[in-house]
């Protein structure tokens, strides 16, 4: 086996699932100290729109493209939901938002349970994302790449959002300094809701990817929700550029870990790198000093 | 700017995931997602008469049988809520098919079976606290149930330290015997050395094991290993994912790189379907790199989302063993649930019901001590074929199949043993097998 392509080509897929997962987590952290544990679920309910869209629409042709603005639109609902109705009461409190959104997350999953069943449901792979390209003597499926090609996009549009929109500017702002774009006349309490629409959304395309991996069950996002938090916190908090390198770092570091020992082995090692990192460095790659998001 | 104070919490917060997940890892099938979801007492669960029944038997004087009455109750501890519940519910059903046929038939020892439900919600600690419950206060003669090999070495205490009776219906890793339970799922020699004399003669000459990091994968694996040595077959690789985690693809990697005859897959729960996917992926499948799993059955097989014609499965029943007592029992499971498929699991716990009251009738008592003497020798007529209850290690003598499925997501049954295979949970009779060596 070629000892470098595998690992690498795997591990930046698997980091762009890392990374759709970590921005809508850092967004949220950074700009209102919110810990959302349910983030998770968000993927979760994706991977459930990429099942029901399949149902409605078949399995072959462009349905799992239609998916994508499905999953995002529902779960960035569900996510302005859970702001509204719990996360808003508890701004700037972070262990209490742990608290309550881990709450959150259970009620997610046993509702996708009792609407679903606990057996996980298929998510078929159109026949245009089966095939696989040749690189250096990796047989490379489709899926990976396109899952690269999704983050990628979502990122390029998020990055052009706050950094061309006045939408954009506004969450800047409110990440920067709160009270005074306040006193400027930004509304930050719709800027709060519409932050965590979109890194909801987000969550949501990240969950139509894992779909194509795993298919759909209930409890498929508690295994994403500690390593897109262990992502948030390395690239620093707020910080779109670190949370990108972070999650690519991660990703790949993970998939050579896996490729020369083991997976379980893997996961012990990348969670002592990051808490040794963190000793040293514990802003992150990133500090939130630069004062800049995009 | 205290909205920047999540920070100090970074530290602490990454170590106790550390922490978490790795606790997650060693703990079996146990996902966390167990919400609190009230224990069910079923509609059709009579309502508790106290102290009818008495499972003590030490207590058991000549003429007593322990159980006073025209009923005998029955423990039934299976989730019904949580993550294994979609598995155990399918035991329930069979196990509440099994009680109303042999009510029908005039029940066991002329009493007619009461059942008392309890949901172990997908948790070992509750399974520990319910079977305690069915056991001392509500006196239940014996209990049916449990899953994952966590909720079953939970209750093992429990039931050793109150002389009561378990009857546990899923293949498991082996290495366990106790005199309170009865273990009616195949162990190792009846699922696992099968499927390795499945390969043999097929000619297989290198094997690659994929498995979950727990612990039924883990022992099935050493035996396999031990195992193909002694039959000349090389392992060529070995790979195991954390329960939790449902990405494959730097493991089948591998897999494609070494170019095995056979895939072993020990894989359990939702996993399978991330491995499969991957492995479809990658260009693998049934023409050049075919796979035996021991927990794909009917129910799993299409909830792949890719096509699994031609793969292998090593059980010890499936919905097409051909028999009067399987066509029998197969009707009168979808005229009672509908047009479902039937399991090994859901089988295992069919028979179990059964053992346990031709057991009881030999003993002509429903003290446990009195059943335990009279359980050697005892017999059904099982939809999987002739079953034996061994009284020395309380396991049943099951004949090993090896399916391959077709197009329908049934199997056809490629393989079986020439007799049903007498348990040996501690390979005992196994040369090679040497418990010490890794």
């Amino acid at each position: 086996m070629d000892l470098l392509t595998t690992p690498f080509l795997t591990g930046t897929a698997n980091g762009a699932i890392l990374l759709m997962a970590a921005l809508g987590l850092t967004l949220t952290f950074g700009q209102m100290g919110v810990i959302n544990m349910a983030n998770g679920e968000f993927l979760m309910v994706g991977a459930y729109m990429a099942y029901l869209t399949q149902q409605v629409l078949g399995t072959s042709g462009l349905s799992i493209l239609i998916a994508l603005p499905v999953a995002f639109i529902i779960a960035g609902l569900l996510g302005l939901l859970l702001e509204v109705t719990v996360i808003q009461w508890m701004y700037e409190r972070p262990l209490d938002t742990l608290l309550a959104t881990v709450g959150v997350a259970l009620v997610l999953q046993q509702l996708a349970q009792d609407i679903f069943g606990a057996q996980g449901d298929p998510v078929t792979a159109p026949s245009w994302l089966g095939g696989r390209l040749s690189v250096f003597g990796y047989e490379w499926p489709h899926r990976q790449l396109f899952t690269i090609v999704l983050a990628l996009t979502a990122l390029g549009a998020l990055s052009a959002l706050l950094k061309y929109s006045s939408f954009g500017r506004q969450i800047r702002a409110t990440v920067q300094n709160r009270q005074l774009a306040e006193t400027l006349g930004v509304s930050t309490r719709n800027v709060d809701r519409l932050t965590f629409f979109l890194g909801s959304g987000l969550a949501g395309l990240g969950g139509v990817a894992i779909a194509l991996i795993s298919g759909t069950n209930p409890t498929l996002g508690t295994a994403y929700i500690i390593p897109a938090f262990l992502v948030v916190v390395v690239g620093g908090v707020g910080q779109l550029k670190g949370t990108v390198i972070a999650a690519w770092v991660v990703g790949v570091a993970t998939a050579f870990l896996t490729d020369r020992t083991s997976g379980s082995t893997a996961q012990v090692i990348i969670f002592a790198l990051v808490v040794i990192f963190l000793v040293i460095r514990p802003q992150g790659l990133f500090t939130v000093r630069t004062r800049s998001l995009a | 700017m205290r909205y920047r104070d999540p920070l100090r919490f970074a530290v602490p917060l990454v170590a106790s995931f550390a922490l978490v997940a790795s606790a997650c890892g060693s703990d079996g099938d146990s996902d966390s997602s167990a919400s609190d979801s009230s224990t069910s007492d079923a509609p059709d669960s009579t309502e508790a008469t106290d102290g009818t029944a008495a499972s003590d038997g030490t207590e058991a004087a000549s003429g007593d049988i322990c159980v006073e009455g025209d009923n005998v109750q029955l423990g039934f501890l299976n989730s019904t809520s949580g993550v294994m519940a979609i598995s155990e519910q399918t035991v329930r059903d069979s196990l509440m098919l099994a009680a109303a046929e042999i009510n029908a038939d005039g029940g066991i020892m002329g009493k007619q079976i009461e059942f008392i439900e309890e949901d172990g919600q997908s948790e070992p600690t509750i399974f520990a606290e319910k079977i305690n419950k069915l056991l001392t206060d509500d006196n239940v003669a014996a209990v049916f149930g449990g899953w994952t090999s966590a909720s079953r070495k939970a209750m093992l205490p429990v039931v050793e330290g109150a002389n009561g009776l378990l009857f546990y219906p899923v293949q498991y890793e082996g290495l366990e015997a106790s005199p309170n339970i009865y273990y009616t799922g195949a162990t190792t020699n009846q699922q696992i050395i099968p499927a390795m004399d499945f390969l043999a003669s097929e000619g297989v000459e290198t094997l690659f094991l994929a498995g979950s990091d727990y612990v039924f994968p883990r022992t099935a694996n050493k035996i396999i290993k031990q195992y193909a040595e002694e039959l000349g077959i090389e392992i060529v690789g070995e790979e195991y994912v954390p329960l939790d985690s449902d990405d494959w693809t730097t493991q089948v990697a591998k897999i494609a790189d070494a170019q095995p005859d056979f895939v072993f897959n020990t894989i359990n729960g939702s996993s399978n379907v991330g491995f499969i996917k991957a492995y479809d992926e990658a260009g693998l499948g049934a023409d050049n790199s075919p796979i035996i799993s021991v927990s794909i059955a009917e129910e799993e097989a299409p909830s792949m989302g890719v096509d699994l014609t031609g793969q292998y499965a090593s059980w010890n029943y499936f919905q097409s063993v051909e028999s009067p007592e399987n066509e029998a029992f197969i009707a009168a499971f979808q005229d009672e649930y509908g047009d479902r498929p039937t399991s090994d699991p859901m089988e295992a716990a069919y028979t179990s019901l059964y053992l346990y009251k031709n057991m009881v009738e030999k003993a002509e008592s429903f003290c446990v001590d009195a059943v335990n003497a009279a359980s050697d020798g005892v017999t059904f007529e099982a939809p999987e074929g002739l079953v034996t209850v061994d009284g020395e290690n309380h396991h049943i003598a099951k004949t090993g199949l090896i399916g391959q499925i077709n197009a329908e997501n049934q199997f056809d049954i490629v393989w079986s043993s020439d007799a049903p295979i007498e348990p040996d949970p501690f390979l005992e009779g196994y040369s090679w097998w040497d418990s010490s060596e890794e």
